[in-house]
């Protein structure tokens, strides 16, 4: 054991290295640089503005719903690769039951949910009983999935594009907690007021620009809460963590670990279906290539938070903060006028700064020697 | 004379046609440490999880205060009084002391219906515990990792005592550890004995044996070789007989015909 004659010598850290160990404190110095950056290159563009502020909030909250899932599931010691066809998945499901079968849209929201629910289950399930990877498990879900979501709409209406859901969506009570927008009285007033701005001319003059907050950026406000607090506050979080730490020593001392996982991969599901209805109920419609890639973004916003991809470490608000530079970064490169191509190569970067950072932080914590 | 705290009779194992224990017998009194040494391959591994409820043995009982033992699961025997701290001593390097010490027994409070995690408690009962052991933490958020191996042990150890212990199992505790350290361990299991918690030390060094036990079981193939107190038998006999027991007739005499 390569700790064993370190007691004496390691008694003194600085706060500095004690801050260090903390899992958000690199999303937070990011958070800050990114805003700092745009402050400078892209201030006159408008994305300060209300409207651009809208813009790249409901970006980010759109990362935000599914790293939150994704970030509970990597701290419990699994990933899911199946995001991004679930997400298609979930849409084209909702569309499906809501305007080829003609079923209210509560209803077709409420079947996609289960279904995803239960598939998220159904992976959790195959990893915890067949102790395979979670990599190479969601891997062949990702396949899977999107495989079903080309090939039911063609199956049934010989397209890879359902619409019309907008209109089923009409006065639908659950339709509109998706799809919705919530403050409107206040941006109306505000508008009145003249403090933000109004559509000039056009049937929608006199209309504030920003007529509401999104239904999207509360669901994700709402999932970073629960899902923060869940993890820190209750004993199922420090369930999570022992999970992914070591399952073994976990086992050890009771901790119900293939549930836990399981009902992270159930979590992550319905993460991905939450945003898939959101998506419908914006767009009117459903896409067979929808939420492509959506599965490593996810792992992306997670990581730059400063969970570590091996499990039992992590943190919610880092995952949502990650999520907010990746908003911030795709929408504010678009303002500032840049070729939107090199957002890859800076995601790219930003991954790697973010991944060497996390191991060295690991070394720290764990008293490992390379 | 009362019966012992704690007592495993003839027990036996079978793995298919493999006989991993065949008949081990010894007991431990409260505030009494005994030591069960073995070489690689005698079976201590089997005979651990024959205590803490993972086999189920094929033949034999086990005995709490006089009472016949069934355990159901490795559960039910940390609920019944007998606690293991294994090698990886099932701590996580990377939580907290505090989250690690409730790993699995989360002090709860309830608000609205919801089980929170009594951070508080957990961290004063984690402090408290710790310097009980002699061991200062820099505090209860403190990463497992950052801990020396010998401290490590001493929180698994802790961790059983806490949470109702009253035969204390420890697999091999000083085993990758070095001098100092293991001289910490040690002194943390004769506080635990002197607690009055029985305490099986499982070892194959007899210096470290010697150190902390009050009686010896010497395991070989399978089979409990005999019992000795404490003065009554030097460390080469101890080593002699872990080896395979060769002068075994000589060995005899000095355990007094326990054999």
């Amino acid at each position: 054991m390569n700790t064993a004659s370190q007691d004496e010598r390691v008694k003194k850290i600085s706060s500095f290295r004690q801050a260090l160990v903390r899992p958000e404190l690199g999303s937070i110095a990011g958070t800050i640089v990114v805003f700092c950056f745009f402050g400078f290159l892209a201030f006159d563009s408008g994305m300060f503005s209300p409207r651009g502020i809208m813009n790249w909030s409901t970006v980010s909250a759109q990362f935000m719903i599914i790293a939150v899932g994704a970030c509970l599931l990597m701290i419990a010691g699994e990933f899911d690769l199946s995001v991004g066809s679930m997400i298609g998945f979930a849409g084209m499901m909702i569309a499906i039951f809501s305007t080829t079968l003609g079923w209210p849209v509560w209803a077709a929201i409420i079947i996609s949910f289960l279904l995803c629910i239960t598939l998220g289950a159904l992976n959790g399930y195959i990893v915890v009983k067949t102790g395979l990877p979670s990599f190479i498990v969601t891997l062949a879900f990702l396949f899977i999935l999107r495989g079903f979501t080309i090939f039911f709409p063609q199956l049934i209406e010989r397209k890879t594009i359902i619409g019309g859901v907008s209109d089923a969506a009409e006065g639908d009570w659950l339709g509109s907690l998706f799809g919705g927008k919530i403050g409107q009285p206040i941006f109306q007033w505000l508008a009145d007021q003249g403090l933000i701005n109004v559509f000039e001319r056009g049937s929608r003059a006199g209309q504030p620009i920003v007529d509401g907050i999104p239904a999207l950026i509360i669901w994700a406000i709402l999932l970073v809460m629960v899902g923060h607090f869940v993890l820190t506050r209750t004993r199922f979080g420090n369930w999570i963590f022992a999970s992914g730490g070591d399952a073994q020593a976990a086992r050890y001392v009771g901790v119900p670990v293939n549930r836990v996982k399981i009902l992270m991969f159930m979590f992550s599901a319905f993460c991905a279906c939450v945003f898939a209805t959101c998506q419908v109920m914006e767009f009117g419609s459903a896409g067979a290539d929808r939420g492509l890639l959506k599965e490593f973004e996810a792992i992306i916003a997670v990581v730059i938070g400063g969970a570590l991809l091996t499990g039992g470490y992590g943190s919610v608000i880092g995952a949502a903060l990650g999520a907010l530079i990746f908003g911030v970064v795709q929408q504010g490169l678009f303002f500032a006028g840049v070729e939107s191509s090199l957002f890859r190569v800076f995601l790219g970067l930003l991954l790697l700064a973010a991944v060497i950072l996390n191991t060295y932080i690991r070394r720290i914590i764990t008293g490992e020697r390379s | 004379m009362s019966s012992p705290l704690f007592e495993i009779r003839d027990i036996q194992i079978h793995f298919g046609t493999v006989i991993a224990l065949g008949g081990v017998s010894f007991n431990v009194n409260a505030g009494e440490c005994h030591c069960l040494l073995g070489d690689n391959g005698a079976g201590k591994s089997t005979l651990i999880k024959t205590m803490s409820g993972v086999y189920t043995p094929s033949k034999g009982e086990l005995y709490m205060e006089g009472k016949r033992l069934n355990f159901k699961d490795p559960r039910d025997a940390i609920d019944q009084g007998v606690a293991t701290v294994y090698q990886d001593l099932a701590l996580i390097p990377l939580m907290s002391v505090s989250r690690n010490f409730f790993m699995g027994n989360e002090p709860t409070k309830s608000l609205f219906g919801l089980h929170l995690f009594d951070h508080e408690f957990a961290n004063t009962v984690t402090m408290d515990e710790m310097g009980k052991m002699g061991i200062n933490l820099r505090g209860p958020n403190q990463a497992v990792g950052t801990l020396s191996g010998g401290e490590r042990q001493t929180v698994a150890i802790a961790r059983a005592v806490y949470f109702g212990a009253k035969v204390l199992i420890l697999d091999e505790p000083t085993s990758a550890l070095g001098v100092r350290q293991t001289a910490n361990v040690l002194a943390t299991v004769d506080r635990v004995r002197k607690s009055g918690i029985a305490v099986v030390f499982i070892t194959h060094n007899v210096r470290h044996a010697l150190a902390v036990g009050d009686r010896f079981t010497v395991l070989n193939r399978g089979k409990t070789l005999g019992t000795a107190v404490k003065g009554e038998i030097t460390p080469e006999q101890l080593q002699d007989m872990m080896a395979g027991g060769q002068d075994l007739v000589e060995l005899e005499e000095s355990l007094g015909g326990t054999v």
